[in-house]
């Protein structure tokens, strides 16, 4: 008895903090829609996104376009299919690594950053001053880090798209004899374009979900330097998990047919 | 402990100039298990400098920020105005509190912003002021408070404490508000930039005909910036009176308190060495 009830309490629990969370959104989002906006706020979380992020998510698609190139090469050599090689790249980054991948890295760098910026805020009653002078936290704060979220991750991840195909490139003509112009031309020829669009498609829920969950548990965060800390950490656990579940959710709606 | 003096002034009830401008009646509001504002009734009138004295931990800020809606008391009412703002929200909420300016005890300057944009902040985000124009006068209100225009450009982090605190008070009366709470306005500044201060306060509320409410520990301050003086214990108002009258208030917890005597009815939590 004693365990259906503890099994009882943990669902209940999870109940409550899964409406909390929507009700935060669903306050987010209706403060995206409505003016007034800042424009400032929301410029430099798109620098800070899109910009400052590219180092690194540039760098997780080369590397992974590398090395997609280099396995399934002496994969595919098994059965004589290497041809398939540059299928095989551009498909992979553009349907699944690219997002992910990305996806992932933002959470780490942007998530926590928000976590940690609002949870800061938090604890030193920044975010009361500001509602003492008029200013809505969640405009202020949580609207122009989800707006940018949900509009840069999937410029961020067209990006590392092309990246990650020339990082496949360069290992497929340079380290593996491939001719330049026929690794191309297969690279194009079973491309389609919802390869490419349900890829920003997830990036920008993936955007959306690393901005709401910095935004969250910064926010509720609360006792100081150690609060704040948890914050970050649930942050970015939370908001790696949900990329991954929403990875699945978001392929089985584009390609269920196939 | 409630039917303790009142000091035998008019300020509770709304004698004098109509209706209160701040009005608490039995507000409540308890952490958990623990009670912090047990029913507390307080009357500041329009254009009057209310300052509260209470020893640490008894509520103090709490009800500074119950009045402002950033904390939402458990029951009672809060009037401004003679309104009740207690179940305000969202816009409703954003408009009153446009009639506030606020010191945060802990300063709560922006640290992503320069200084001036702090001192600015309401009048850029609240009034649609040119960033120019606001600049302009976040560099008088500095003035004001003894800051340089250097110091506009600093950040938070770059000032000293009591730094902070100015660049705090002045943001508070940037906008030139209604109603201005000070908590704990003089605390970590040298005696005379805490007179400096108070003369300020002081000019609030004469010169801009605002309501003055101030949290202090500072006895030398609460005399010079108080009209009336109110007293927290255990979550309640146990004795409001004229500032004249807090050296002779006959009672014996505003007594201690004013002295600073550590024997008497107040007992402090503390266990000998
Ligand atoms: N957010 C909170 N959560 C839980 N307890 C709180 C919270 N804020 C305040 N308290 C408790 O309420 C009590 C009153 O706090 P408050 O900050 O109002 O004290 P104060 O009178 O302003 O004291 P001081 O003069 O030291 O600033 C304290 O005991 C504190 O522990
Ligand atoms: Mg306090």
């Amino acid at each position: 008895m004693d365990f259906l009830a503890t099994i009882g309490r943990t669902f209940l629990v999870f109940l409550n903090a899964t409406g909390r969370l929507a009700m935060f959104a669903g306050l987010g989002v209706s403060h995206c829609l409505r003016p007034p906006y800042y424009l400032r706020q929301i410029l430099r979380q798109m620098i800070d996104i899109g910009y400052y992020s590219l180092p690194v998510v540039g760098l997780t698609a080369l590397f992974t376009g590398m090395v997609l190139a280099l396995q399934s090469h002496s994969g595919f050599a098994r059965f004589q299919a290497e041809g398939a090689i540059a299928t095989v790249v551009v498909l992979s980054i553009t349907r699944e690594l690219g997002p992910v991948l990305g996806g992932l890295m933002v959470a780490g760098r942007i998530g926590a950053a928000m976590a940690a910026e609002i949870g800061t805020m938090r604890v030193t009653e920044q975010i009361d001053a500001l509602s003492t002078l008029s200013t809505n936290p969640f405009k202020y704060l949580v609207a122009p880090r989800l707006i940018a979220g949900l509009t840069m991750l999937p410029i961020l991840v067209l990006v590392a798209d092309i990246i990650g195909v020339f990082g496949g490139f360069l290992v497929s003509v340079y380290r593996l004899d491939f001719n330049p112009a026929s690794y191309l031309q297969r690279t194009w020829e079973f491309l389609e374009p919802v390869d490419v669009i349900s890829g920003l498609v997830k990036a920008a829920v993936f955007g959306f979900v690393v901005a709401l969950m910095g935004c969250y548990f910064g926010y509720h965060s609360k006792g100081g330097a150690q609060g704040v800390g948890q914050a970050t950490t649930n942050a970015v656990v939370a908001a790696s998990i949900m990329i991954l579940v929403f990875n699945y959710l978001l392929t089985g709606i584009f390609f269920s047919d196939k | 402990m409630s039917d303790t003096t009142n000091g035998g002034t008019e300020i509770n009830g709304a004698a004098g100039n109509g209706t209160p401008k701040i009005a608490l009646r039995g507000v409540h509001k308890r952490f958990g298990q623990k009670v912090v504002l047990d029913g507390i009734d307080l009357t500041v009138n329009k254009g009057e400098s209310m300052v509260v004295i209470g020893g640490s931990g008894t509520g103090k800020s709490v009800m500074l920020k119950c009045i402002l809606g950033l904390l939402h008391p458990d029951s009672g009412q809060i009037q401004v105005d003679g309104e009740n703002t207690t179940h305000l929200h969202g816009r409703d909420r954003e408009k009153l509190l446009h009639k506030f300016g606020m010191l945060f005890q802990g300063a709560a300057l922006f640290d992503s912003l320069p200084v001036w944009e702090n001192v600015g902040f309401g009048l850029i985000q609240g009034e649609h002021m040119p960033r120019a124009k606001a600049k302009e006068i976040a560099i008088a209100k500095l003035g004001a408070v003894g800051l340089g225009p250097e110091v506009a450009e600093l950040f938070p982090a770059e000032l000293s404490g009591g730094m902070q605190k100015r660049v705090g008070l002045a943001r508070a009366i940037a906008d030139e508000p209604d109603i201005i709470f000070f908590d704990e306005p003089t605390t970590g500044l040298d005696p005379i930039m805490a007179d400096v201060i108070n003369e300020l306060i002081v000019q609030c509320v004469k010169d801009l005909g605002a309501t003055a409410v101030t949290i202090t520990h500072d006895m030398a301050s609460a005399r010079k910036i108080a009209d009336h003086v109110s007293m927290i214990h255990k979550g309640r108002i146990i004795w409001t009176g004229h500032a004249n009258d807090i050296d002779h208030s006959g009672n014996p917890y505003v007594d201690q308190f004013v002295n600073g005597r550590a024997e008497g009815p107040i007992k402090m939590q503390v266990r000998a060495l």
